[in-house]
C-alpha cells in the first residue's frame, strides 16, 4: 500500500471541486466565496508540490511559494474591499453589488 | 505503511473540513473549518518532502491570513442567514458541475504519462545531505531571485492597497499638520516687546 503522486493529485482534485462546488453554493456571501477561492488555490499548491515531490525538481516549491504569495495578496484586498463595500451598503450580499452598472 | 497511514489521515481530515467550510451555516465555523484544512495540507506537504512549505503555511497562512478572514467575519455586522437564502436553489446546478469536473479531474489524474526525455530544472539534492529549507533557499536566492523580488512586490503593493482602500479620514478630529509645523517661521512664534520701564503694557 504505497501511496503514488495520483493519490496526491486525487486529494488536489477533491479540494479545487469543492472549491467551485463552494462558489456555486454560497453565491451570495462574499467571505465563503473568497475561502473557496483559499481551498482552490490550496489545490493547485498541492499539485505542485505533489509533482516537484515525485520528480525530484525543486522549481515547483518555488513556484508554490509565489502562488501562496499571490494568494495572501489577494486576500487581502478582497477582503479590504469587502470591508469597504460593508462600510458604503451595510450588505455584502454580492447580488446587490451593481454600482458600477451605471 | 505509516506513511500510508498518515496519508489517509491528513487526506480524509482535509478533505472533510473542506467540505464543512462550505456546507457550515456559521462562517465563523467555516474560517475554523478552513484552518484545519489548511492544517491537515500542511500535513500532506510535509509528507511530500517539502517542510519549509508546510510551516510557511501554516505561520504565514493560518497565522496571518485566516485569522484575518476571522477578524472580518466578526467585525462585519451581517446577516449571514439572510445570505443563505438560495442555498438549497443552486445546490442541484453546483452539484452538477462540480460532479463533472471531478470526473474531469480524474479521468485526466488516471491517463496523464509524463515525457520521458524531460531533465529536472534544479534537481532536488538527497535530504540525508541538504536539508529541504536549505536546497529551495540555494535556488530561491540564485536562480529565481527576480521572482522572489516580484513576490516582494507583489505583498507590497497587497499591503498598500489594502491599508488607502480601508483608511478613512475622519471630520472633527485634530490632525497633525507637519508641513505647516515645520514651516513655521520665527515671525509668526515670537513677538519682542520693547517694554518701557514703569509703564507696563498697554
Amino acid at each position: 500500500m504505497t501511496v503514488g503522486l495520483t493519490h496526491y493529485l486525487t486529494v488536489a482534485a477533491i479540494l479545487f471541486t469543492l472549491g467551485i462546488f463552494g462558489i456555486f453554493l454560497n453565491r451570495k456571501n462574499v467571505i465563503v466565496i473568497l475561502m473557496s477561492v483559499e481551498l482552490m488555490l490550496l489545490a493547485v499548491n498541492l499539485n505542485l508540490i505533489a509533482f516537484s515531490s515525485f520528480h525530484g525538481d525543486l522549481v515547483g516549491q518555488v513556484f508554490a511559494l509565489i502562488v501562496l504569495t499571490v494568494a495572501a495578496a489577494e486576500a487581502a484586498i478582497g477582503l479590504a474591499i469587502v470591508v469597504v463595500y460593508f462600510r458604503n451598503r451595510r450588505t455584502i450580499d454580492v447580488a446587490e453589488i451593481d454600482l458600477l452598472k451605471g | 505503511m505509516l506513511p500510508a497511514l498518515f496519508f489517509y489521515l491528513f487526506a480524509v481530515l482535509c478533505v472533510g473540513s473542506a467540505f464543512m467550510v462550505i456546507a457550515v451555516k456559521n462562517p465563523v465555523h467555516a474560517v475554523l473549518f478552513l484552518i484545519l484544512a489548511f492544517f491537515n495540507a500542511a500535513g500532506l506537504f510535509v509528507l511530500l518532502g517539502a517542510e519549509f512549505l508546510a510551516m510557511i503555511l501554516i505561520v504565514v497562512y493560518v497565522g496571518a491570513v485566516l485569522v484575518l478572514f476571522l477578524f472580518v467575519v466578526m467585525m462585519l455586522d451581517v446577516d449571514f442567514a439572510e445570505l443563505r437564502a438560495g442555498f438549497l436553489k443552486y445546490l442541484p446546478i453546483g452539484a452538477t458541475i462540480g460532479v463533472l469536473l471531478l470526473v474531469e479531474l480524474v479521468l485526466i489524474v488516471g491517463a496523464w504519462v509524463t515525457a520521458p526525455q524531460i531533465v529536472p530544472q534544479s534537481p532536488t539534492p538527497p535530504i540525508a545531505q541538504v536539508s529541504n529549507t536549505t536546497a529551495l533557499g540555494a535556488i530561491l536566492y540564485t536562480r529565481y531571485v527576480y521572482l522572489f523580488e516580484a513576490a516582494g512586490l507583489i505583498l507590497l503593493v497587497a499591503m498598500v492597497g489594502a491599508i488607502v482602500l480601508t483608511l478613512q479620514h475622519k471630520r472633527d478630529v485634530k490632525r497633525q499638520n507637519i508641513s505647516a509645523q515645520v514651516g513655521r517661521t520665527r515671525e509668526e512664534g515670537v513677538e519682542l516687546v520693547e517694554v518701557q520701564p514703569g509703564r507696563g503694557l498697554s
